[in-house]
């Protein structure tokens, strides 16, 4: 079984819609979105959903105001500044909670309750592409490792369950903690940058973190037209790190228009971008061979 | 006052948006990029940075000679970050969220502090005029919130008593990170791009910071791209399009430049001066309000 993420650091460089073509183009494939916090590959593969769950992850604290003495320790130990005197009692401002149970462990009156906490939910589903395991966190919601291992260790389950030799995942944006838990056991990540000083600042931090967890770096360039200098670096990075560098797409409104009628790119009409993104996968499964 | 720049999908132009209002706002002020993981302001601001700061994370330090094997400290831990096996006790400090429980409750007072580096505060001055400041994430840590919790701190303390306005240039997406970014705000600007993503993330971001009760108010960039279901949207809502940054070409490769879009041409210019002027609007009027 090989796993594939398309990360990219920088957000809107064109991960998803990338990833839809990857789907489309690619055969035995499990899809996963690990953009928990904002997942946008359901838009175009129109997953339908076989089987919900809630997404349960830690506790939160909740000041039982019945019993609270307003002698404020809670507020004093609180690391997080979470908890704030409400008229005759304190409060636990759930945003800021980060559920160490510190507050529980120490109030003198055991006025603090420590119930889970119900992040978000989880989903499997159907598409037309394969079978397909998402999420949405709610908002507020620590953006999950937690979630991201879940739904990988589902993908494997399910390829497994179902003789599918792929892994396909869009990755979050950012270097943080669902984009550390997306490389775990990843055989191959993509980072979709473009020539910008963003892009290229992006993709040197988190094709670092990926060096750091040792898994493999191939980079897409998109939009690799609107400026050749920095296109130009892009090239050389990768040809100093060693990190594969996979294709340079053009500046293209064809991947709006195919977002637009919720369709990849490679499934409209023939473009040079729809083109470009078939060499990609084709040189992505020769990689996997290698 | 202080505006924060957020979008629920990343890429629709935050960071172009903050760096254009930092140089076309009136009064004094100071731009703050806290997408921690990620920072691009001071790409397009280009400030003299003056001071780097480490910032660290208090975790859990153990005097074994002191320990007593109890378990109490690995009870309370909700993070995995300390464990105790018969006589033997481990601490993961890169699991630690650096509550200090640990500490606390240990009866032997055998728990003392260490600390985990969590990335670095960086200051300096951009055009001679904008202080800015930019929290920066080590590549490898995990955890966003707790650096951005010192930078916030910062900000508001500088701000206050130099008597500056403040920009946020905050992360993408509504999970914790981006929702305390924006929790100080007198005014949150939402930029969105007219894209099912953009439109599908967009209401994310709505949907997740109405409850604040804080004034929004939306930029459209990359206008007359895709769809617009934005549009109705924000009419049915009753939130104000303050500005329209057209799709074009020149603007893109003007951005791919690293220069700031306020800085164009006339147009752009005045565009992020009519901007600027709306928000201090609005700001006053919630202050009335």
């Amino acid at each position: 079984m090989r796993e594939i993420v398309v990360i990219s650091g920088k957000g809107g460089t064109g991960k998803t819609s990338i990833t839809a073509a990857f789907a489309h183009l690619a055969a035995n494939r499990v899809i996963c979105d690990l953009d928990v916090d904002a997942p946008d590959l359901h838009l175009l593969l129109d997953p339908s959903v076989v089987r919900e769950e809630a997404f349960i992850s830690g506790h939160e604290a909740v000041i039982n105001s019945d019993r609270c003495t307003a002698c404020g320790l809670c507020a004093s130990m609180c690391r997080y500044e979470a908890i704030e005197p409400d008229g005759d009692v304190y409060r636990v401002a759930p945003l800021r909670c980060e559920g160490c149970k510190v507050c529980v462990a120490f109030c003198p009156e055991q006025a603090i309750d420590f119930p889970d906490r119900h992040c978000g939910q989880r989903y499997l589903s159907d598409t037309r592409f394969g079978p397909m395991v998402h999420a949405q966190l709610f908002a507020g919601q620590e953006n999950s490792g937690l979630l991201v291992s879940r739904l990988k260790k589902e993908a494997r389950a399910l390829a497994e369950e179902r003789g599918l030799g792929l892994i396909l995942c869009d990755g979050a944006p950012g270097i943080g903690c669902p984009v550390i838990a997306s490389l775990s056991q990843t055989d191959l990540a993509v980072v979709v940058t473009e020539p910008t000083p963003s892009g290229v600042h992006d993709l040197e931090r988190v094709a670092s973190l990926c060096e750091h967890f040792r898994t493999r770096v191939a980079v897409i360039v998109n939009k690799h037209d609107l400026n050749p200098e920095h296109t130009g670096r892009i090239d050389a990075m990768c040809a100093e790190k060693g990190y594969v560098l996979l294709a340079r797409l053009p500046h293209d409104t064809a991947v709006t228009e195919a977002m637009v009628r919720r369709q990849a790119v490679t499934e409209g009409p023939d473009s040079e971008i729809a083109r470009n993104i078939r060499d990609a996968w084709h040189r992505i499964m020769d990689l996997l061979q290698s | 006052m202080i505006v924060s720049v957020a979008s629920g999908k990343g890429g629709t132009g935050k960071t172009t948006v903050t760096a254009s209002l930092a140089v076309a706002w009136p009064r004094p002020l100071m731009a703050v990029d806290l997408d921690v993981e990620e920072p691009n302001l001071h790409l397009f601001l280009k400030p003299d940075v003056s001071r780097t700061e480490v910032v660290t994370l208090e975790v859990p330090d153990v005097d074994e000679s002191k320990c007593t094997f109890c378990r109490k400290c690995a009870e309370l831990c909700q993070f995995k970050a300390i464990a105790v096996m018969g006589k033997a006790i481990m601490t993961f400090p890169e699991m630690c969220h650096g509550c200090g429980g640990c500490m606390a409750i240990c009866p032997e007072g055998a728990i003392g502090t260490a600390t985990r580096e969590l990335g670095v505060m960086e200051s300096g001055v951009s055009r001679g005029r904008i202080p800015c400041m930019t929290g920066r994430l080590r590549v490898g840590e995990a955890m966003s919130p707790p650096l951005m919790r010192v930078v916030r701190a910062h900000m508001r303390a500088e701000s206050r008593e130099k008597g500056l306005d403040v920009l946020v240039d905050a992360p993408p997406g509504v999970s914790c990170p981006a929702m305390s970014a924006v929790t100080d705000s007198d005014v949150i600007v939402l930029v969105t791009e007219p894209t099912p993503f953009g439109f599908h993330d967009f209401k994310l971001a709505w949907e997740a910071f109405e409850p604040f009760g804080t004034p929004m108010a939306v930029v459209l960039n990359r206008a007359g791209l895709g769809d617009d279901r934005v549009y109705g949207f924000c009419a049915a809502h009753g939130l104000p399009i303050l500005a329209e940054i057209p799709y074009r070409r020149d603007i893109a490769e003007h951005y791919s430049r690293g220069l700031v879009l306020a800085e164009m041409d006339r147009g752009l210019g005045q565009l992020f001066a009519g901007l600027a002027a709306k928000l201090m609007a609005m700001g006053k009027e919630d202050e009335h309000a």
